[in-house]
């Protein structure tokens, strides 16, 4: 403490303040360039397959920025968020394919869905300390598969529902089976819940549940309310679900069928954010592309990829904890001082 | 004498046959630092536990102002005014200091998830007010250079400060300080001493469980000594030094 007694020079404060502000700038110009760079890309790319394939990256990262405030900020885990994906695709598609609603509107219909089946689950599990929301989780993501599967009549069960009309943007339909809009039209949504996700963490509700994640009793002695905060992030995390399962739901299949949405996608995406790197800006993205690319890869042995991500889970746990964004923000770190050094000894020569 | 500002009245804990709490009853006026002592076991860190409502009382009452106090949530006695630091500096390790001062703030922030999100309704300079005003507590506690550093790393000296100014940046009524100079050594615990004073000069009302004798009796306006969980005695503190009662529970232990 004898340190702590040293005056500090004045301009302390004012400097940490600027650092702070410096810091959100290079945030946003991280984010900027992230997306003109995206923005960019089907200029390069002219092959369908491949624009599909980026237009199913944007969804995952959509679920996982989603699935990553909850368990990297809230510090709870979701084994079912699939059920909150496939509860926003099939509340759209049942909505415009079958009563003609418009995709808008279905889209805000299977919000407040989504939303309010999150909220059903999380009131009385997060009430309560340990890992009942990853059971709760679980089961609902087991439900709704058989659900869908069962209520035939609505969601046209195994078979799948046909005929999703396509998405509309000011009046005029985005042609889905024109790749390349759709792609532009997903990683917008990619590019506002990203600057929307890194608004939210850096304020009062985002400290807050890093706040709970640390320490839950003195997040409520300084007034926090823990158990409504947590409900809040599973709110919002099946809320951007609900958007990415909204968009799949009209992209250029046009058809939905249960099988993305059972525990495999779950535990896929899961894997998305551990790998990436819970509570970082950049994890998601990291996760989502290389889990993405690793499904694509494995696509002829099918199911064979769960052992993989098994694996993957395994050998980060031993080798980078904090995941793919914090080594690789060490490793620049690292190079960086070392070029600094070198400089500095050439100096010193 | 000024008014009270928070009345225990009776209050009561039994852990599965253990009576922790046995009928405690005193009172903290308005401006006064009052210490709460007695050996390992007395029922000091519970009594704060059962205001703070952390553990549900089994009976009594505990008021503030004309608020009771048992039977509410944490967080509501939280934005009731009623501060807290623990024996072990419970920081929040994954952010900077910064950030830690600034959940102190959380009370009286207004944004939402969705403002926040969509930086609407002074959302955004709700933030930088923040940012600033914790920037300043931070100065004025002589932390200012730790700002930017994890929370994780810093000495015990210097978490137990992060946790003091955190705790005040919710401009609590009462302040419950648990062992405030745990592990510190004597120029640290002088130190804290006088940050204590400053706190109570600064208009807030302390309650303190402490070990270290020599702090508690010079800083402390009145003293109440606990023993298996009941009230021993109460007084200044040159009249709980003479107490024999005192004497006796603390026998081979150093009062002065």
């Amino acid at each position: 403490m004898a340190a702590v007694r040293e005056v500090p020079p004045d301009n302390d404060v004012h400097d940490e303040v600027l650092a702070a502000t410096q810091r959100r700038r290079a945030q946003k110009v991280q984010i900027a360039a992230f997306f003109l760079f995206v923005a960019l890309v089907p200029l390069a790319v002219h092959n369908r397959y491949y624009l599909h394939i980026l237009i199913v990256v944007g969804l995952n990262l959509i679920l996982a920025t989603g699935l990553n405030l909850l368990m990297g900020y809230a510090g709870q885990v979701s084994l079912g968020h699939a059920a909150f994906y496939g509860i926003g695709a099939y509340v759209s598609g049942i909505l415009t394919a079958t009563y003609g609603c418009n995709p808008w509107a279905a889209l805000l219909a299977a919000l407040a869905v989504t939303s309010l089946v999150a909220w059903l689950v999380g009131k009385p599990t997060l009430r309560l300390r340990g890992h009942y929301l990853a059971m709760a989780t679980l089961g609902v993501g087991i439900i709704v598969v058989v659900v869908i599967r069962q209520t035939t009549g609505l969601t046209g069960g195994a078979a799948g529902l046909t005929e999703i009309p396509s998405m509309t943007l000011f009046g005029r339909e985005l042609q889905s089976n024109m790749d390349m809009h759709y792609f532009y039209f997903v990683w917008a949504w990619v590019c506002l819940l990203t600057v929307l996700f890194a608004n939210l963490v850096e304020s009062r509700p985002g400290r807050a549940l890093r706040a709970l994640h640390d320490s839950e009793l003195a997040a409520q002695t300084l007034g926090v309310d823990t158990a409504a905060f947590k409900v809040r992030a599973l709110v919002i995390s099946a809320a951007y679900a609900s958007i990415a399962g909204t968009l799949y739901a009209h992209s250029s299949m046009r058809f939905l069928s249960p099988t993305p949405f059972g525990f495999h996608t779950s535990i896929a995406l899961l894997v998305m954010v551990v790998l990436g790197g819970q509570g970082t800006l950049w994890g998601p993205a990291l996760g989502a592309v290389t889990i993405t690319a690793i499904q694509e890869a494995l696509r002829p042995y099918a199911d064979y990829d769960i052992v993989v991500y098994g694996l993957l889970l395994v050998v980060m746990m031993i080798v980078m904890p904090g995941g793919l964004s914090r080594a690789l923000g060490a490793l620049y770190g690292r190079l960086r001082e070392r070029v600094a050094r070198h400089r500095a000894g050439d100096v010193a020569r | 004498m000024s008014e009270v500002l928070l009345d225990v009245d009776g209050l009561c804990k039994d852990f599965g046959g253990l009576e922790a709490v046995k009928n405690v009853s005193f009172q903290v006026r308005h401006g006064q630092i009052k210490a709460l002592i007695g050996p390992n076991g007395a029922g000091k860190t519970t009594i704060f536990n059962l205001i703070t409502g952390v553990l549900p009382a089994d009976a009594g009452s505990a008021v503030l102002g004309d608020t009771q106090l048992l039977g509410l949530p944490t967080h509501r006695i939280a934005a009731l005014g009623v501060g807290r630091t623990f024996q072990t500096s419970l920081l929040f390790d994954q952010m900077t200091v910064l950030e830690n001062v600034m959940v102190g703030h959380h009370l009286r922030g207004r944004s939402t998830m969705l403002t926040a999100a969509l930086r609407i309704f002074g959302a955004g300079a709700e933030e930088r007010e923040y940012r600033e005003a914790a920037m300043q507590a931070l100065d004025r506690a002589g932390l200012a250079h730790l700002a930017g550093r994890s929370a994780a790393g810093l000495p015990i000296g210097q978490r137990r400060l992060v946790e003091v100014a955190r705790a005040l940046a919710a401009e609590p009524r009462l302040l419950l300080m648990d062992e405030p100079a745990a592990g510190l050594n004597m120029r640290e615990t002088e130190h804290v001493g006088e940050i204590i004073h400053s706190i109570r000069d600064g208009g807030v009302t302390v309650l303190l469980v402490e070990h270290d004798m020599s702090l508690v009796m010079n800083i402390s306006g009145e003293i109440l000594v606990l023993d298996g969980g009941q009230r021993l005695a109460e007084g200044r503190p040159d009249e709980v030094r003479n107490d024999e009662r005192v004497l006796a529970a603390y026998l081979g232990e150093d009062i002065d």
